[in-house]
């Protein structure tokens, strides 16, 4: 049940951290990178065989200093490790190993205090997946901010990394101290911090343990929906997300927000299913319908990007809404499918974000608002850009696809959520459309000359960059290439569909999750066989890459096809204006937003629960 | 008034938060944050709270004389750490906005838009 | 306008958060199970007699490896942060005035700085080392021994921070308070136990040598904190020194 693995996944990157801090007077890059590359390394490694120990024996359990539960009381602080969760910890492993690689030559100088902060960001994403204590989660999780706050501002010398970290430290923090407030409702109710504790103590409490349990899970879910980027919790991560270096947006994109919805779904599955359970048909709605509207309102600002590194904050925004669907759902099935298209669209965004690096070190104009044709003459990575792209529209045979057509047919066999997989089509053809669009613009010089179509964009500042080569460099273009890879592999290797199965299975069973941890005793779990995608889905999938393909011809050469009485062109450039206000990029008003999600998510709750 | 603490709790949150969304200078701004930490350092150390109980330090006193929740008082340790170093570095950041931008006030801070 | 949104919208927070409070036990009735049982057991489990100081190195001690990587992580990113702006200040602060400190001639700031300092770090060790037993601990002592490094640095007049040497020592004792911690952990684990498992003796509670490796992660992260905290503390008033003349 417990293995020595677990004491030391921790310790490799934070001790990789601390030997990089004290070694900096030495100031040898070659020394840095292989400490970084090193501990970044081992600590994938031991999280790969937690993850095969997981699968093979369901739970593992690991008690830190040695302090067991008495009597179902457990004061010390836990890993509680299942599949997914020894899953996402690796695949935050693997992210990392690609911006460190990628880092190494989009710098021109590291120093070691970059790759000390990501392997501490790195031991942050493990800590948090791994945990089974609720405020060991919520320090993992403020780790995670203040590590990317200084990741984000790390170019200080310009201007939008520092708007960017500001804003995203703020929004961030405020969210932390929801979860916190919400933490200590629940420490007031039950008098502990394991999550399974918590549950069992909460467990057939009548009256789902009354409005302290609601409200609770509301401001937790605030919190987390923060972090997720959740619409109208998301604000700060545009800015954020396009001012941050390159290599640092595999991360952030590719693991971080997801983190948000895994510690929701992690602290609903182990704490609030046994509370609010009975009550799951009216919090399914709310949750997918949130979702609905953040991926959608994250595909339609995508169409309005011309900027690469925004258009793909703003992509992460609508997947996070579809992400935000597949767990709303509450149901195995499409938490199997959110698990799979986590893993895939992250790997795929990752390599995304690398071949926009790709085009920074070639090409010194990539901050600039004339990315149109920047790209010419980079024909291997306009090939992956492109490749990438039709992974972000979930085409068959992309881990994307599977993960979609896992949340589709679990919506669909639920009576009224028939309308679901209309929803994540749509959202998939904006977010997709608009990556092609980018891609015929950036690679193939397509569209319109810049001019009044960027109403309210400004300039991204360079990363600082070498000086731009004649060649890409192959560590920026085998990273890239791997990464685009893998998230066919998800797609297309056998038996990923019944894993992802099965681990969602034991996500949810909260019952024997607390028998696990409290008890020491794993329960077997029955997972239904998936049923790949049929021969009908891979069509339609097909045909829903053909219309994506055709709205992203639509968005980057709109005279190139009938567009429509100039009415509505006026009436959309309206809307895009007012949209790009919105995002204005200030405190203020990203936190009033906040504050009114949270008073939606936490009023409507109450309403429906309390 | 036994609800008083965790009232006052609720109120420091959300007059911080109206501080953070009408600030006109990043600093206090900064400082509004810090108020909205300390309601949750009140909420901790409030429910924890023991009429008549002692500080859970033993020294010279019997082991089983009621004492005030000692977890919260970890966990509020824990969070005041966490959020001076927050905003130690979101600090650092204003004062970088100050050079770069010549201001600090978040309505003049423009930069990036839409 | 975003005030009368927010307005609005903490209008109906407030409204929600009552109604979760009121689901609180009473003000002055909590009966945790965990707090309850850590107030009777520690002394005896651990022979330590401050049950905080004990929850945080011990029971939940990977909580506050975590806390101590925070200050680390911010420390690390506040000097990256602030140090790219030095090289094109030094130019223009040739000529300036003195950095803030004062004139190191005068009688008051030396009489401190030579005779303060002292007790002041006498105290900071006393409380790191006897945080098991009274309160105190690696947290509070390791931020008064940072304010005594900061009074060096603040009554040092004109020699600024070189007075308490560069940044590199303080980064240095700062990675090894860190990396310290860790190490501590898995010592536990070779020494067959968990990661920090306390494995070291116990002593007797009350006498200073107690309690295991309560003792050594409170100086550990001690040391962590001394580090952190007066880097912070010198990278800004080093910031200061700078601005003072721009502008």
């Amino acid at each position: 049940m417990t293995t020595p693995l677990l004491g030391l996944v921790l310790a490799v990157p934070m001790l990789g951290a601390a030997l990089l801090a004290g070694t900096q007077p030495l100031r040898r890059r070659l020394l840095a990178e292989a400490i970084a590359l090193a501990a970044a390394a081992g600590a994938t490694v031991l999280c790969g065989l937690v993850l095969r120990l997981a699968i093979r024996r369901g739970e593992l359990v690991y008690w830190f200093g040695g302090w067991r539960p008495h009597h179902g009381v457990a004061v010390g602080i836990a890993f509680a490790v299942d599949p997914l969760g020894a899953g996402l910890a690796t695949f935050s492993g693997l992210l990392t190993i690609a911006a460190l690689v990628f880092a190494w030559r989009h710098f021109d100088s590291v120093g070691h205090a970059f790759p000390a902060l990501v392997l501490v960001f790195m031991a942050a994403l493990i800590g948090f997946c791994l945990s089974g204590d609720l405020f060991d989660m919520f320090v993992f999780f403020e780790l995670m901010t203040v590590v990317a706050i200084a990741l984000t501002a790390y170019r200080s010398d310009q201007r939008s990394p520092l708007q960017g970290a500001l804003n995203f430290g703020i929004c961030n923090a405020i969210g932390g101290f929801l979860v916190l407030f919400g933490i200590a409702l629940l420490y007031g109710r039950t008098g502990a911090l394991n999550l399974a504790q918590i549950g069992v103590a909460l467990r057939g409490a009548p009256h789902h343990g009354g409005a302290l349990v609601v409200v609770a899970f509301g401001l937790i879910a605030s919190g987390f929906f923060v972090k997720a980027a959740i619409i109208p919790f998301h604000f700060w991560l545009a800015d954020a997300y396009t001012s941050a270096p390159t290599p640092v947006c595999i991360l952030f994109a590719g693991v971080m927000s997801e983190m948000g919805l895994y510690g929701l779904a992690r602290v609903y599955w182990t704490v609030f299913a046994g509370p609010l359970g009975a009550d799951a048909g009216t919090i399914r709605p709310m949750l997918v319908v949130i979702g609905s509207v953040t991926a959608l309102g994250g595909g339609v600002m995508c169409v309005l990007q011309h900027l690469p590194k925004r258009l793909l904050a703003f992509a992460t925004i609508g997947s996070m809404g579809l992400f935000l669907i597949g767990f709303g759902l509450l149901d195995a099935g499409a938490l199997a499918g959110v698990a799979v298209y986590v893993v895939a669209d992250g790997l795929v965004k990752a390599g995304l974000f690398v071949c926009v690096g790709i085009l920074q070190h070639r090409r010194a104009d990539a901050g600039s608002l004339r990315v149109r044709g920047l790209g010419r003459g980079l024909r291997f990575t306009g090939l992956l850009f492109a490749v990438g792209a039709l992974g972000m529209t979930a085409t068959p045979g992309f881990g994307t696809f599977l993960g979609r057509s896992l949340i589709e047919t679990a919506a669909s066999s639920r009576p009224g959520y028939g309308w679901v997989p209309y929803v994540m089509s749509g959202a998939e053809v904006l977010i997709g459309g608009s990556v092609l669009a980018a891609w015929a613009r950036i690679f193939l010089g397509w569209g319109p000359d810049d001019g009044d179509e960027r109403a309210g964009e400004s300039a991204e500042e360079g990363d600082e960059l070498e000086v731009t080569s004649e060649r890409t460099p192959a560590v920026l273009f085998v990273p890239a290439l791997m990464l685009v890879a893998g998230g066919i592999a998800t797609g297309v290797l056998p038996g990923v569909g019944r894993l992802a199965v099965s681990a969602a299975a034991r996500f949810i069973d909260t019952a024997g999750y607390a028998g696990a941890v409290l008890g020491g005793h794993v329960a077997a779990v029955h997972p239904p066989r998936p049923a790949g995608p049929s021969i009908e889905e891979i069509l339609v999938g097909l045909g829903l890459t053909g219309l994506t393909a055709l709205f992203g011809l639509g968005v980057v050469a709109p005279r190139r096809l009938p567009f429509g009485p100039p009415a509505v062109r006026t009436f959309s450039r309206g809307v895009a204006r007012r949209l790009h206000e919105l995002h204005s990029g200030h405190p203020g008003d990203d936190v009033a937003w906040l504050v009114t999600g949270a008073a939606v998510v936490c009023g409507a709750l109450v309403l429906a629960l309390g | 008034m036994s609800f008083l603490p965790f009232a006052v709790a609720a109120w420091l949150l959300l007059v911080g938060l109206y501080g953070v969304v009408t600030s006109r200078h990043l600093v206090h701004l900064i400082l509004c944050l810090g108020i909205v930490q300390a309601s949750t350092y009140l909420l901790l150390l409030a429910i924890g709270y023991l009429h008549a109980g002692r500080a859970p330090i033993f020294v010279g006193i019997t082991v089983g004389t009621p004492a005030v929740d000692p977890v919260v008082q970890a966990l509020t340790l824990t969070d005041v750490v966490v959020e001076a170093t927050v905003s130690a570095l979101l600090l650092a950041i204003a004062l970088q906005v100050d050079r770069r931008f010549g201001t600090v006030d978040p309505d003049a801070i423009r930069e990036l838009r839409g | 306008m975003r005030t009368w949104l927010f307005l609005v919208a903490a209008a109906v927070l407030a409204a929600v958060l009552v109604d979760g409070l009121a689901g609180l036990p009473s003000f002055g009735h909590f009966h945790g199970v965990d707090g309850l049982t850590l107030d009777h057991v520690t002394v005896r489990q651990r022979h330590a007699t401050d049950v905080i100081t004990a929850i945080n190195f011990d029971y939940r001690g990977l909580d506050t490896m975590g806390e101590e990587f925070i200050l680390f992580a911010s420390s690390v990113g506040l000097v990256v942060l602030l140090r790219e702006q030095r090289s094109d200040r030094r130019q223009d602060a040739r000529d300036g005035p003195a950095p803030p400190g004062g004139d190191a001639r005068d009688p008051l700031l030396a009489l401190v700085g030579r005779w303060g300092v002292a007790p002041i770090i006498v105290l900071g060790i006393y409380i790191v080392t006897h945080g098991q037993l009274t309160p105190g601990g690696g947290f509070q002592g390791g931020v008064i021994l940072a304010s005594a490094l900061i009074t060096l640095l603040v009554t040092s007049g004109g020699r600024g921070p070189r007075t308490i040497g560069r940044h590199g020592a303080l980064e240095a004792l700062e990675a090894l308070g860190a990396g310290g911690y860790v190490a501590i952990g898995v010592a536990g684990i070779i020494a067959g136990l968990q990661f920090l498992s306390n494995f070291l003796p116990l002593g007797t509670a009350g006498a200073l040598l107690s309690s295991g490796t309560i003792t050594s992660l409170s100086t550990v992260v001690g040391l962590e904190v001394a580090g952190a905290i007066a880097l912070i503390v010198a990278e800004f008033v080093e910031q200061g020194a700078d601005s003072g003349t721009a502008r």
